[in-house]
Parts: structure tokens; sequence; C-alpha cells
């Protein structure tokens, strides 16, 4: 009798499961198989044709594949570390209980998140515009929008801007594990903070910093609003993302060019997995 | 030493939230501004507050139309993605099997799906559901590209929710399900009666996430809402910065009335804003 039971609600499981388990197939694992699927393919949209690698080889000679590509991973190699950095800084920082002001401090640096992503990415448009504010506080006459080097530069610093708070709080919240006493006895043995810095926080925060890298990275490889709304890609491709190349290639130009656009939307799926499997792997060894 | 230490921290993170905040001033001080005096620079409370919220309200782009589509998108989104994925983080961990295990850790990896990838395959599929016609009704003014349906029901199942739903549900003390069980409760009664009026501050989080995300949302609205009377907020104040002879004022205007909804959110509810915005590395 209680085993039957049992079974009942065991099998009420189910119930709550199906249909969110459904809309995620039919919304995320069917559209993956078919991105795979068009990925091997050319031609209009209608009336598409198997051609083997012959996207991914064009990839190979594509010159605005591979500006894409290296913007990408510009962004990624320059941008993640220093924001991480700062991050790092700002919340050991914010991690003393005798500073004041503290509450005050975590919430500003923290109210970039709040924005969303085209309205800074226009707010900053305005203050570097080329007789614009941070050019006259600089003294300087940067193109920082049609500049291909500063245009990259100010992608980096929008970035930046937007996200090292949020990468913050995840730092202040592991901050809170590490015990007081550590850094007690630390200053009794006469540590500089930047010594305590390197020699107990990093240490102590390693899964945390690697969680972040990865979200990071993985945030990143995806960038599309904030190129897509200063520079739009520009000047001549020179900002340009993956992400907004796939978007020009697909919904942009005159022909749509979906096979090819998802061949190069799975270069960032790639990059993801691998990406993942060493988080996993990281992070499951911890 | 020590207190040359201490007055660089002060100066740094002066300047830390300076610079955080300096951009929110320039905002809120563009609204009263025109467009010659945002380019140029110039820091002063201008006079041209009410005639750039008139351009904005006025505008062709139909500004307060794409409030209320932003409006309905994100409410219906976050009511949705709540009732499902608390469902569903609720199912995969009360009711434990080994197939359900390995059902989960296969959705886990929907996670890793960037969007890009399922843009194209996502945009087909709904554009075959603009050809479909019952009878004399058209399936695509209600779900096919162009409704607002198309960029609901992508986001109201996420495994990041369900897996949010799910680390929160672990604490959740289990003797109360048998207990009810005990009582003759059915199991969604349990749900609804037992489980949901302990896990408010887990539904605050979730809705946060969610409505901000919604709200905020811009490649799959650029991608699937292509007619001007189904632009959201977002889609909107782009095409505002994108315009050849942007007017920066009345744009201003629209960053910052986008902006107040997430702000008063954040303000209010501060603790649980932060735990939504940490969500994946809890427990």
């Amino acid at each position: 009798m209680r085993k039957t039971k049992k079974r009942v609600w065991i099998g009420t499981g189910n119930d709550f499961i199906t249909l969110p388990l459904i809309l995620i197939t039919i919304l995320v694992f069917v559209p993956m198989i078919m991105a795979l699927i068009t990925a091997f393919q050319s031609g209009p949209p209608l009336n598409m044709k198997f051609n083997g690698f012959g996207n991914f080889a064009r990839m190979l000679t594509d010159s605005t594949f591979k500006k894409a590509f290296g913007n990408t991973f510009l962004y990624l190699i320059v941008q993640v570390p220093i924001m991480l950095f700062l991050a790092l800084v700002f919340s050991s920082m914010l991690n003393d209980t005798k500073l004041k002001f503290r509450g005050f401090f975590r919430t500003a640096l923290f109210l970039p998140c709040i924005t969303s992503l085209v309205s800074y990415s226009l707010i900053m448009k305005t203050l570097f515009a080329d007789a614009g504010l941070i050019n006259q506080i600089l003294g300087t006459q940067i193109h920082w929008l049609t500049d291909p080097v500063f245009a990259k530069i100010l992608i980096i610093i929008a970035i930046t801007w937007r996200w090292t708070g949020y990468n913050m709080i995840f730092y202040i919240a592991g901050m809170q594990n590490i015990s007081p006493d550590i850094y007690e006895a630390a200053d009794i043995d006469g540590a500089t903070k930047t010594q305590q810095l390197f020699k107990i926080t990093i240490p102590n925060l390693k899964p945390i910093i690697l969680f972040t890298t990865i979200t990071s990275t993985i945030g990143t490889l995806q960038l599309f609003d904030e190129v897509k709304n200063i520079t739009n890609g520009g000047p001549a491709n020179s900002t340009i993302t993956l992400s907004h190349y796939i978007y020009n290639l697909s919904f942009n130009f005159g022909k749509p060019n979906f096979g090819y656009a998802a061949a190069v939307s799975f270069v960032i799926v790639i990059c993801i997995v691998v990406l993942s499997l060493i988080q996993n792997k990281v992070v499951g060894n911890e | 030493m020590n207190k040359l230490s201490n007055a660089i921290k002060y100066v740094v993170l002066s300047i830390a939230a300076f610079v955080s905040i300096f951009p929110f001033l320039w905002m809120i001080m563009g609204t009263t501004n025109e467009t010659r005096d945002i380019v140029s620079g110039k820091i002063k409370i201008g006079g041209k507050f009410l005639i750039n919220m008139k351009t904005l309200f006025e505008n062709d782009l139909d500004f307060p139309k794409a409030l209320v589509n932003s409006a309905v998108i994100a409410v219906l989104t976050t009511v949705f993605a709540l009732l499902l994925s608390s469902m569903a983080g609720y199912g995969f961990e009360i009711f434990k099997s080994k197939g359900r295990e390995r059902i989960f850790n296969v959705m886990l990896l929907s996670m890793m799906v960037p969007f890009a990838a399922m843009m194209i395959p996502l945009y087909r599929m709904f554009t075959k559901l603009n050809q479909i016609q019952i009878g004399s009704v058209k399936l695509s003014t209600y779900f096919g590209i162009n409704s607002l349906f198309v960029v609901i029901v992508p986001s109201v199942a996420t495994a990041f929710l369900i897996f949010l739903f799910r680390q929160n549900i672990k604490a959740f003390p289990k003797d109360l399900v048998e207990a009810a069980r005990i009582d003759g409760l059915g199991e969604w009664e349990i749900f609804a009666r037992i489980y949901m009026p302990t896990a408010k501050n887990t539904y605050a989080a979730a809705a946060i996430i969610t409505f901000m995300s919604s709200w905020n949302n811009y490649l799959w609205p650029l991608v699937a809402l292509q007619s001007p009377e189904k632009r959201t907020v977002p889609l909107i104040l782009s095409a505002m910065g994108a315009s050849y002879t942007p007017d920066y004022g009345m744009m201003m205007c629209g960053i910052v009335i986008a902006t107040l909804p997430i702000a008063l959110i954040f303000f209010i509810l501060q603790k649980q804003f932060v735990a939504g915005m940490m969500g994946s590395v809890k427990g």
C-alpha cells in the first residue's frame, strides 16, 4: 500500500517538469541542432543546399570574419583582466569594516549594473563625442567614435564601466568567508596590504576569480549591444564582434546568408564549450 | 604609512565612485539640454526639459507605445518564467529520481548555448508560423514574427532560473512536504500552499533578474520585432542614437525613463537585487 502511494507521488514529479522541459527543448535544443545543420548549407533562405565544409573554408579567407574574431579576442584579452583586477582592488578596499561610507561606496560602484546595455552605450557615445566632455577634460581632440584604435579603446572603457561593480560583488561575498584572523595575524607579522592582497585574498578567492573569468569571457564572446550602439561596428569594421557580424550576415544586408552566419555562430559555441569544460575541470578539482 | 595607505584608499574609492555615478548625473542633466550642448560637453542645467519630454512623447517613433510594449513583455515574461521555473526546480528537487537527475544535467547544457547561435533558427521557426492560417485567422497576428509572443516565449523557460530555484529549494525542509502528504494535500496544493509562501525571497530575486533582462533585452527584439508599432524601449532608444540628426536631449529623457523602473527596484529591494544578480553562485 505504502509503496504504491510512493510511486504515485514520485510519478507526479513529471507533471512539474514536463512543460518547462518541452519549452527548453523546442526553444534551445532544436534551434541548436537546426543551426548546426544550417552551418553546412548555403544559398538563399528558402532554397538552402548542403555545401559540406564550404562555410568553414570561407572563414579562412574572409577578412571581415578575421577582424571580428580578432576584435572579440582583443576585447577579451585586454578588457577582462583589467576589469577583474579593478574589481579585486575595489572589493579588497571595501572589505575593511572600519572603512567610512562603506555602504555608499559599494552602492555607487555597483550602480552601473542597473543600466541597460543600450542606454549606457548611448550615454558613452555622447560623452565621447568629438567635441564632447571627455575630450574637453583631457584637453585632447581624439576621434573616439571614428578612429579605429580609439574606438576599440572606447568599447573597452565602456564595458569596464558597466561590469566592474558586478564582478566586485562576487569578490566581496567571497571575502566575507575569509576569516579576519588571518589578516590580523598578517598585520602583526608586518605584511603590507598589497602583500595581503596577493598572498591571502587572491589565493582564497581562486574559485570565484575563475568563475568570474569564465562568465566574463562568455559574455565578451557574445558582445553585441555596445558595439552596435556605440560605433555600429565601424569605422570600416574595426570594432565589429563575432555576434555583430552574425547579425549583419543574417539580418542587416540585402541578401541574408543564414548558412555562413550559422557557421560563424558555431565558432562562438565551440569557444564557450571549451571554456566551460575548462571551468568544470578546474572547479571540479577544487 | 598606515595613514597614507588609508588616504590612498579613500582617494581611489572616491574617484571610482565618481566615475560610476557621473554618467547618471550626465544623463539627468542631458534631459534639460539640447543636442548642441550635449555633444559639446556642457555641464549645465538647461531649460529644455519640458520641450525634450514633449518631443519624446509626440515623436513619430511612438515612445508611449514602446513603453506599453516593453511593460507587457517584461511583466508577462516574468510571471510565466517564475511559475514555470519554480515548478521545474521544485519538481527536480522534491521528486528526485535517477532519470530526472540525468535530464537535469542535460538541461543545464542549454545554458552554454550562446544566443547568437539560436537567433537564426528561432527567426526561421517563427517565420514559418507566419505562413500558417487557420480559417480566417492568421497565426502570425498572435504568434509569429512581429508579435509580442515571439519575444516572450524564448525567455519563459530558462535552465538558469530552474537551477536557481532548485538550489534554493535544497534548504526547504522536506518534512513539511511529508507532513502535508499525510494530511492528504495533493502535490500541487503542497507546491502552491506550502512551498511558494516560504520562497518569497527566491521569487523576488528571480523576478528582478527576469524583469530586468526582459526590459533591457535588445538583440532578439531587434531581429523579431520589425514593424514600428511593435518596437520596445531599447529599440526606440537605439534608433534615436543611430539617427543622422539625433536629438540627444529627447534621447536622454527616454534613457532616464527606461532606467527608472530598474533603479526603483534596485533602491527598494537592494538585498534581493544583489542576490538575484549573484544567483548562480549561491548554494
